[in-house]
């Protein structure tokens, strides 16, 4: 037996969360939950649908960062050019989640908590240093992103905590980020590799910060320091690159499975490191 | 199991429906309100044959419940003609014989409107893109894109 209900603010929503533990499933976009459904996966007895919360969906700017809604679609996140300019990687991470139907519903909460290990936004969302306000049974609480997938459809959230929105920080200057995802076709598949870069250079080009992250090669999204260690101090190079390609491959521990062998799978995360690096360099490098 | 009494606008006409809550959309469009164009094919997202906007935003019906229509105005393709007259989407799909069986047309025809209601001059490969979730297992794809291109230079010409 399942039943629905729209709550109409985050506390109702909440508490109709801790008052059916265990049965209740939070709904955004649906395009996971609704195949989980009809697949048996899931057998929520209730559905929680937060969309009729005021502010859950759309895109603001604060403190010179970008708070975005919870259940906004993946198609707003792309129409929306101050976010695109700020954060290309993390739009573009967002755009490439299934089709146009599916960018019409999908939104990055519901990428995140349905925490697989190759959701494409959750890697440059890490890269991003983003965080998420969780509200739940004890109010609400900001954590990174980060912290939110621990294994395979598995989240850190307690009983009645659900994401209300994600806030992408101010940029610095001379700021890119970028993410790339390997598949066998061009569209509508799911990651074999992921890897997004997000860094910041200096005026000579040396780069100054960075954040590396790869999905699909471990039960979560990783971010890598030794990756950071090889760009920081350096400029695009192919002693950086080398060094970027060998920590990104020894950070993977990937599974085989029907996309890839761990073997190819490894491969492949250290040439997309350098590509990915290599464009969130030149999209820094023209900033000023 | 207490059914929702939902209200809509679809297609232009104020619809109300009752639903059991784990119906999807495509479910009530079809068995209830008996708009059988919409088709279901995989019922998972990833085919397409469902397609249809919420708002003017393209989405697949098998991936939205019923109750989360309300308040919303749906567009399906039994709305796309004007009586007899058919949208040039539609008569372009005839003249370049842009299908067979016919299964994936209508998803494939709203699909299409939505892209040029945003675009009225997309490239190929933007129209590739925009469609990439829309399954033809017959046709293939190349009359299709042909189809769309030429409407779209069509609808700008007028």
């Amino acid at each position: 037996m399942l039943d629905y209900t729209a709550p109409s603010t985050v506390e109702e929503a909440v508490r109709i969360l801790v008052e059916a533990p265990g049965t209740a499933k939070v709904l955004s976009g649906g395009t996971d939950l609704l195949v989980q459904l009809r697949s048996g996966r899931a057998k929520p007895g209730l559905i929680v649908d937060i969309k009729k919360i005021p502010g859950i969906s759309g895109i603001r700017e604060r403190d010179g960062g970008f708070v975005i809604g919870a259940s906004t679609p993946g198609a707003v996140i792309g129409e929306c050019e101050a976010l695109q300019r700020a954060w290309p990687g993390v739009v573009e991470a967002a755009n490439l989640i299934g089709s146009t139907q599916v960018q019409g519903r999908a939104s990055l909460a519901g990428n995140l908590c349905n925490a697989s290990p190759a959701a494409d936004s959750v890697p440059a969302l890490i890269a991003a240093r983003a965080t998420c306000v969780v509200a739940g049974p004890r109010g609400q609480r900001e954590v990174p992103v980060e912290s939110i997938a621990t294994a395979p459809g598995r989240t850190s959230l307690g009983p009645g905590e659900f994401i209300v929105e994600i806030y992408l920080p101010k940029r610095s200057p001379r700021s890119a980020d970028a993410y790339l995802r390997f598949i066998p076709r061009t569209e509508m598949d799911i990651a074999v590799v992921g890897v997004a870069v997000s860094l910041t250079l200096d005026a000579g080009g040396v780069c100054t910060d960075a954040r590396v992250v790869l999905g699909a090669v471990a039960p979560t999204a990783i971010l890598v320091p030794e990756a950071v260690a090889a760009l920081v101090g350096r400029k695009l190079d192919e002693a950086a690159l080398a060094a970027l390609d060998q920590a990104a491959r020894r950070a993977c521990k990937p599974i085989d499975d029907k996309r890839g062998t761990i073997e190819y799978r490894t491969k492949v995360a250290g040439v997309l490191a350098r590509r990915t690096a290599t464009i969130a360099f030149e999209r820094a490098g023209e900033r000023r | 199991m207490s059914k929702h009494h939902i209200s809509t606008i679809i297609n232009g006409e104020p619809t109300e429906f009752l639903c059991e809550p784990q119906l999807t959309l495509l479910d009530v469009l079809r068995d209830e309100l008996h708009l059988t164009g919409s088709k279901e094919g995989c019922s998972s997202g990833d085919c397409g044959a469902c397609s249809v906007t919420v708002d003017g935003r393209l989405v697949c019906s098998c991936l939205m419940l019923a109750v989360e229509a309300e308040g919303h105005k749906i567009e399906t393709i039994e709305g796309m003609a004007r009586g007899h007259d058919l949208h040039p989407l539609q008569r372009k799909f005839l003249e370049h014989a842009a299908l067979q069986c016919g299964f994936c047309t209508p998803g494939l025809l709203v699909a299409a409107k939505a892209l040029l209601d945003r675009n009225s001059n997309p490239t190929e490969t933007e129209t590739r893109y925009w469609l990439a979730g829309n399954l033809c297992r017959c046709t293939g794809y190349d009359k299709v894109i042909r189809a769309v291109l030429d409407a779209a230079a069509e609808l700008r010409a007028e």
